[in-house]
């Protein structure tokens, strides 16, 4: 089976934000790249389905060169083959992200690549606009489950599992179909060090995207601000174990010790 | 006009439902808009009739032959075709799982652009744009943006408003709506549940939360943090370099890409507070850190802290929590 994920780079921010100058962006200078957990189990779940089913994967993303990174990180663990649809950095909505995505898929069917499945995550890390696989699916006219922790295909038919008030909602559908993944479907593995150097040398298939064309697009980002921080003060209650009595004082006095 | 998606349970309105009510009801009323519902399933009928208290006037009840279990791409085209006739100006939903699945396809169906978890509308005068301020990065970035067309598609971050009734309930006029649905619409449906297992404290209703980091070491030192989790009758909760190391489930994970949770007390042990860890128990009542580090981000979050480590400090807790309790 052919499997594509999409996946989004995004800076891997820590204990404290710091914007640009123009307040558009996070300000990158000392941070890394990655890219969301649920796209990083996305991208594991393909290649397990390869293992298991024969096949070959292909992971895409739209984005800078600089996402080059993180196919390769994906190439790493497994995936066959990679596209970069190649932006000048700015952030695209996700309308216009999607009919990218829809275009590159139909330029792989012309030259006569078809997907049984494609995988995404459930939302970016950043943006967490919660569409771009359901936009995806409706312009292809795929069916498409999204928020899937537990996934299972057997005789051209996904089934899929997500979470619903503590227990489960299971879904079922035929391939081709979209999904749309949470962390916690998988435990993504590392990569080895020879899968590092494979991805290295691997090609990446580039193109410029057009954009959304005719579409109404957006939302449009206008700026990003800091939510107001309520920083309380810290009541420090001692050093190590001596501190135990002052803590369970504490838990009493909050009413959560059990007597 | 505002027209929002309710999600009901067996004719109970849920409270994300009543939030982004709640917030729909606010915008209606200084922009003297009505605001109306749209709902699915049994037990509709009721949980229109509920809405009334929250300041709805009218609710269309989508009833079809082909509907029965939850099928979002469905439940997208009948909100798209309650939309088209009824001409609202903004169409909501709570930022649930089946608010931003069912918006994602209504909006997408009628063309439009959707801004998921927003906080705050601004919709304009006539010629002004439409403006909005929605969070990013699960809640820790927030971000102001426009957004265009004849009707607005946007969810309701959950959590950002307290469910308010009305001083005068308005009575409900409720209608049955038929949407026309292709086969394709109907192809993804739930087929089946699992029920949740009985008798679990789930994590995200926990009054305690004992949670654990990196500073925990490996798997085995968790049962400290298990004892004292469970002489507190509370859950233990993990950071995500727990889980992928995978020391613990990641159905323990708190934050972004875990669970929310918010406990009476949330204690913290060898948990720096990155930002994505953060958003999952900044509901907290109050949060303990147990760190080595006094400089570590969480502290800043924190209304009790101990320093030291917390392999001597978890169980030396949990001893004093046993002789009190003995006594
Ligand atoms: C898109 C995205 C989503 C993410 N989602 C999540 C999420 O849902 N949940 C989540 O948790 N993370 C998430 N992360 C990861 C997050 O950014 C951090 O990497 C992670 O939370 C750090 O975990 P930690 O605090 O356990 O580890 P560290 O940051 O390494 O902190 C360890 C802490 O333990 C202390 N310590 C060490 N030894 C001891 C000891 N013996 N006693 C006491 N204290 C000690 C140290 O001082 C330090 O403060 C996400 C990241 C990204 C990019
Ligand atoms: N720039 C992008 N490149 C590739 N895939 C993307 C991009 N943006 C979003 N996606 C995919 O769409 C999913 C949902 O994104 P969103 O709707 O923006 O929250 C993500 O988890 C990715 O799988």
């Amino acid at each position: 089976m052919n499997i594509l994920v999409c996946v989004k780079r995004v800076p891997e921010t820590g204990g404290r934000v710091t914007l640009t100058a123009d307040e558009r962006d996070i300000d990158t200078r000392y941070l890394g790249f990655t890219v969301s957990p649920h796209e990083e189990c996305a991208a594991e779940e393909a290649v397990r389905l390869v293992e298991a089913n024969g096949g070959s994967s292909t992971v895409l993303t739209l984005g800078p060169e600089a996402a080059a990174d993180q196919l390769r990180a994906a190439m790493a663990i497994g995936i066959d083959r990679a596209i970069l649809l190649e932006t000048d950095g700015q952030d695209w909505d996700p309308v216009s992200t999607a009919a990218a995505i829809v275009e590159a898929i139909r330029a792989e069917s012309a030259t006569g690549t078809e997907y049984d499945l494609l995988l995404f995550g459930n939302e970016a890390a950043d943006s967490g606009d919660f569409q771009v696989g359901i936009r995806v699916a409706l312009a292809l006219g795929l069916p498409c489950i999204s928020g899937v922790k537990s996934l299972e295909i057997k005789a051209g038919m996904a089934t899929a599992r997500r979470e619903a008030g503590g227990g489960w909602e299971v879904f079922e559908v035929p391939l081709p179909a979209v999904v749309a993944v949470r962390e916690g479907i998988n435990l993504p593995r590392y990569p080895s060090v020879p899968g590092r150097l494979r991805a290295r040398k691997k090609e990446i298939q580039r193109s410029v995207p057009t954009g959304p064309g005719s579409h109404l697009a957006g939302p449009e980002k206008i700026r990003l601000r800091l939510p107001a921080e309520t920083e309380g003060h810290v009541q420090i209650l001692g050093n190590g174990a001596e501190a135990a009595p002052a803590v369970v004082d504490v838990l009493e006095r909050i009413g959560v010790l059990a007597r | 006009m505002i027209l929002a998606f309710v999600e009901h349970d067996a004719g109970i309105p849920t409270r994300s439902s009543l939030e982004a009510l709640t917030f729909a009801r606010r915008l209606a009323a200084s922009n003297g808009m009505p605001l109306a519902a749209v709902l699915f399933g049994a037990g509709g009928d009721s949980a229109a009739a509920a809405l009334g208290a929250y300041g709805v006037s009218a609710a269309h009840l989508v009833t079809h032959p082909a509907l029965d279990a939850y099928a979002p791409a469905a439940w997208g085209r009948s909100v798209a075709q309650v939309a088209a006739a009824a001409m609202p100006s903004i169409v909501l939903a709570a930022g649930t799982d089946r608010g931003q699945e069912v918006l994602a396809y209504a909006a997408a169906m009628a063309g439009a652009p959707m801004a998921a978890n927003c906080i705050e509308l601004r919709p304009g005068g006539s010629g002004e744009p439409f403006e909005l301020t929605r969070q990013r990065w699960g809640g820790s970035l927030l971000e102001d943006a426009r957004l265009d067309g004849p009707v607005r598609f946007v969810t309701i971050a959950e959590h950002a408003t307290a469910p308010e009734v009305v001083a005068a309930s308005l009575a409900v006029s409720v209608q049955a709506f038929e949407p026309t649905l292709s086969d394709s619409d109907l192809r993804v449906q739930v087929v089946g549940r699992v029920a949740p297992e009985a008798g679990k404290i789930s994590l995200a209703d926990a009054r305690v939360v004992v949670g654990g980091g990196r500073g925990v070491g490996g798997s085995e030192a968790f049962s400290e943090l298990e004892e004292l989790a469970g002489l507190l009758h509370g859950a233990v909760g993990v950071s995500r370099v727990v889980t992928s190391a995978g020391w613990r489930p990641h159905s323990q994970q708190v934050g972004q890409t875990g669970t929310r949770i918010a406990p009476e007390i949330y204690i913290a042990c060898g948990i720096s507070g990155a930002i994505q860890h953060i958003v999952g128990c900044k509901a907290a009542k109050a949060i303990m850190v147990i760190n080595t580090d006094r400089d570590a981000p969480i502290m800043s979050r924190a209304a009790y802290a101990v320093i030291g480590d917390l392999h001597t400090v978890v169980p030396a807790i949990s001893a004093e929590i046993r002789r009190r309790q003995a006594q």
